[in-house]
C-alpha cells in the first residue's frame, strides 16, 4: 500500500468505521446503563428541583470546593492543563476545522498558530507529568490499571503524530496544501480512530459519563437539601 | 420481616463471597452504575478523606474501596460484560479473602461521612456507594463482628447496647426528679414523638430533661413511646436493608399506634439518615407522618417565637458539624442559627460547615472494637481543626460524635468539655414560673 492509499484508507472507510464504533459503543454503554433501572425514592424531598440540582451538580464540579483546591499539587492544576489543551488542539487549528466542516458543514475562526503551537506544548508536557505522577504517586498507582495507561496512549499518540504532520504552516483563512509527504498525516488520522474506537470501552469514556455522574449526584444530594 | 433481618445475622456464621457478589450485583441500579462506571482513578477523593491523610495509606483512598463491587458489577452486569468475559478480558472474580481484607477497608477506614463525595470531580457519591457495598458485604457475611453483634441485640433488645424499657423509665424518672417537668409516656395524640439513641439514654441522659423543658416553653404536646423509642439503627450502618427495616419499622408502628403529626429524630447523626431518607425507602412506603431533627425542630421554635432565649454561654465555644446531618443530611443553617442564640463567643473551625472533618467515629466505626486505634488516628484531622479555634468547650448536634469527641479528647489528653446542642438551647431558655 502506498502512502497516499494509507491517507486515502484513513480519511475514507477507516474514519467512517472508527466513528461508528465511536457511536455505537457509547450508545451502547449508556443503554446498557440505563437498562438496569432505578426504583422511585419515596422519602419527603427537601427541594423537588432535581434538574436544576442535576445541572448545579454537573457544572459546580468543573472546579472544586475551596476546602478541595490542592493549591500546592500539581496533579490537581495539571488536570486542567491537559484537558484545555486538549479542546483547543482539537478545536482551535485550521485543518482540524477543515476536517471538522468537510464531515458537518460547521467551520469557525481558527487560533493564531502561535498560539496553537504553546498549547500543543504545554499539553504534550503535562500529559508526560500526568504519566509519571500516575507511576510514581502512590494513590494513582494503586488505582491505576490497563485501561489507564492505554488510555494516556491512545490520547498522547494523536498529539504525538499530529506534531510530525505539522510539515507546513499556513496561512489563517485558507486551506492548507496537500502534504507533501502522506505518510505522516495517515498515521495521525489512524491514531485519531484508534483513539475514537476505543473511546467508549475504557474510561475515556468519562467524556460522557461524567455528566451522568455528576447530574445523578447533583439531583440526589439536591433533594436532600445537601452540599453539592 | 424479623425472619429475614436474622437471616441476614446467620450470614455472618458462613461467610461466602458468592452472596455478597450477587447482592453487589443487585445494589448496582443505574444510578449506582454510572457513578461505578465514570471514575477516572484521579485519586483527589484520597486527599479527602481523613483515614488516607492521616495514615498515608493508599489503600485508604475512598474509591478503592469500592473494588469489590465494581468487579462484581463489570463481570456480571456492566454493558460489555458478557463480551469481556468472551474476550477472557474480566476482571477476576471476587474472592473470600479479598473481601475479608476489604472489611477494613469498607467499614473501619469509612464513616459515610461523604467529604470523598464533595471532593469528587466527577460527581461519585462515593459514601453512598460505600453504603450499598456494605450490603453486599452483610449479604456475604463479611461485616464486622461487633456490628453483627450489636444487630442482633437490636433486634432482640430494641436497642445496639441492650437499653430496654425499664433503664430508659428510670432515666425518665430521673430528668423528672430533676426538672420537676412531666415527661408524657405513650402519649396518644400528642403533636411530637420523640426517639431516642442509646448513647442518649445512657450517657447523656439530661437532654431527656432538656427536652422535657423545651416542649413545656414551646406549647406543644410530645410523648416518648415505651415500646419503638430507639432511633439508633445498626442495620444502616452494617449494611443489612432487612435488619434496617426491621427497626425502622419498631419507630414506625409506634409513631402510627401513637397517631403523632412528627417524629422527632434526636441527636444522632446516621439515625436521621436512617429515618428521614432511607426509611420510607427501606419499609417500601410513605410516612403518614413528618420526620425532623431535633436541630432543626428547635431553630423553627426559635424562628417562630415559641421558644425564648435569655443570655448566652461566654465561653468560646466552637461546633462540630455531624456529617449526616450537615453534610449528607441537609440540615445546614439550623445548628448555626442556634448556636449563634446561645453563644456569645463562637469560633467556626476552619472549613467547617458542609467539608468539616468527621469526628472519626461515624458509620457505625465506634461500635468497631478493632478499629479503636484508627479511629483515633483519624482523630489526629478533627483535632487540628479543633486546636485552630483555640475554643474552651466544643458543642455537637449527634450524640454519637459526642462520644467519640469525648474519647478522643481523653486519647490526646485534650481538655475541652463536649455539649450537646439541645442541653446547650434548653439552658439558655428563658426561665419560666415552676420550673427547676
Amino acid at each position: 500500500m502506498t502512502s497516499m492509499a494509507l491517507l486515502e484508507f484513513a480519511r475514507g472507510p477507516a474514519l467512517w468505521a472508527s466513528l461508528a464504533v465511536l457511536v455505537a459503543g457509547s450508545l451502547w454503554r449508556v443503554a446498557g446503563i440505563l437498562r438496569l433501572g432505578t426504583t422511585p425514592d419515596l422519602s419527603e424531598p427537601r427541594s423537588t428541583r432535581l434538574f436544576a440540582g442535576a445541572m448545579r451538580g454537573i457544572f459546580a464540579r468543573m472546579l472544586p470546593r475551596v476546602e478541595f483546591r490542592l493549591r500546592k499539587k500539581l496533579s490537581f492544576w495539571n488536570g486542567y492543563v491537559y484537558h484545555v489543551g486538549l479542546a483547543v488542539i482539537v478545536f482551535g487549528y485550521l485543518p482540524h476545522i477543515f476536517f471538522v466542516e468537510r464531515l458537518t458543514g460547521l467551520g469557525w475562526p481558527p487560533l493564531p498558530e502561535p498560539v496553537f503551537f504553546v498549547f500543543v506544548g504545554l499539553t504534550f508536557v503535562s500529559l508526560l507529568i500526568a504519566l509519571v505522577e500516575r507511576l510514581t504517586d502512590p494513590v494513582r498507582r494503586l488505582l491505576s490499571s490497563f485501561d489507564d495507561y492505554f488510555s494516556w496512549a491512545v490520547v498522547l499518540l494523536p498529539l504525538a503524530t499530529g506534531m510530525i504532520a505539522i510539515h507546513q504552516s499556513y496561512a489563517p483563512g485558507t486551506a492548507p496544501a496537500p502534504p507533501l509527504d502522506p505518510l505522516p498525516l495517515a498515521i495521525h488520522l489512524l491514531s485519531v480512530e484508534l483513539l475514537f474506537l476505543w473511546l467508549p470501552f475504557g474510561k475515556l469514556a468519562h467524556a460522557f459519563l461524567v455528566f451522568a455522574s455528576r447530574g445523578v449526584t447533583g439531583a440526589a444530594l439536591t433533594r436532600k437539601g445537601a452540599a453539592l | 420481616m424479623t425472619e429475614r433481618a436474622r437471616s441476614v445475622l446467620e450470614a455472618a456464621k458462613a461467610p461466602d463471597a458468592g452472596r455478597a457478589v450477587r447482592e453487589f450485583v443487585a445494589q448496582a441500579g443505574r444510578d449506582a452504575a454510572f457513578q461505578l462506571e465514570a471514575c477516572v482513578h484521579c485519586g483527589q477523593c484520597a486527599d479527602a478523606c481523613h483515614f488516607h491523610r492521616v495514615t498515608g495509606d493508599p489503600r485508604f483512598t475512598p474509591v478503592y474501596k469500592l473494588r469489590p463491587m465494581l468487579k462484581a458489577y463489570q463481570r456480571e452486569a456492566a454493558p460489555f460484560a458478557q463480551v469481556k468475559e468472551a474476550l477472557g478480558l474480566a476482571p477476576p472474580e471476587v474472592t473470600a479473602a479479598e473481601l475479608h481484607e476489604w472489611s477494613e477497608l469498607l467499614y473501619d477506614s469509612c464513616n459515610q461521612c461523604g467529604r470523598c463525595t464533595l471532593a469528587c470531580p466527577v460527581g461519585i457519591d462515593i459514601a453512598g456507594l460505600v453504603r450499598l457495598a456494605r450490603e453486599g458485604m452483610a449479604a456475604g457475611g463479611f461485616a464486622p463482628s461487633d456490628l453483627v453483634k450489636a444487630a442482633e441485640r437490636s433486634l432482640d433488645t430494641g436497642s445496639p447496647i441492650g437499653v430496654r424499657w425499664p433503664a430508659l423509665k428510670r432515666q425518665i424518672e430521673l430528668q423528672e426528679q430533676e426538672t420537676g417537668l412531666h415527661v408524657p409516656v405513650d402519649a396518644e395524640g400528642a403533636e411530637y414523638m420523640v426517639v431516642l439513641s442509646s448513647i442518649e439514654i445512657m450517657a447523656f441522659p439530661e437532654a431527656i430533661g432538656a427536652l422535657a423543658r423545651i416542649f413545656r416553653q414551646a406549647g406543644a404536646t410530645w410523648t416518648i413511646p415505651s415500646a419503638g423509642f430507639e432511633a439508633t439503627n445498626v442495620g444502616v450502618q452494617m449494611g443489612s436493608r432487612d435488619v434496617a427495616a426491621e427497626l425502622l419499622s419498631r419507630i414506625v408502628e409506634a409513631a402510627e399506634r401513637l397517631k403523632v403529626k412528627c417524629v422527632i429524630s434526636p441527636e444522632c447523626g446516621h439515625a436521621y439518615s436512617a429515618l428521614r431518607w432511607e426509611g420510607p425507602n427501606l419499609l417500601g412506603r410513605r410516612y403518614g407522618f413528618e420526620v425532623v431533627q431535633i436541630a432543626e425542630l428547635l431553630d423553627r421554635f426559635v424562628r417562630e417565637g415559641r421558644l425564648r432565649l435569655r443570655g448566652k454561654d461566654a465561653r468560646r465555644l466552637t461546633f462540630h458539624d455531624p456529617c449526616q446531618l450537615v453534610r449528607r443530611g441537609g440540615i445546614t443553617e439550623a445548628p448555626g442559627r442556634l448556636m449563634h442564640g446561645v453563644s456569645a463567643n463562637l469560633v467556626e473551625m476552619p472549613g467547617s460547615g458542609a467539608a468539616s472533618f468527621c469526628c472519626g467515629g461515624g458509620g457505625g466505626v465506634s461500635a468497631i472494637h478493632r478499629a479503636e486505634a484508627l479511629r483515633f488516628a483519624a482523630f489526629e484531622s478533627k483535632k487540628q481543626q479543633i486546636d485552630a479555634t483555640g475554643a474552651e468547650a466544643l458543642v455537637t448536634a449527634c450524640g454519637n460524635c459526642r462520644n467519640v469527641l469525648e474519647e478522643a479528647i481523653e486519647h490526646y489528653g485534650m481538655t475541652l468539655p463536649v455539649l450537646g446542642l439541645t442541653e446547650l438551647v434548653a439552658q439558655y431558655l428563658e426561665p419560666e414560673a415552676g420550673a427547676r
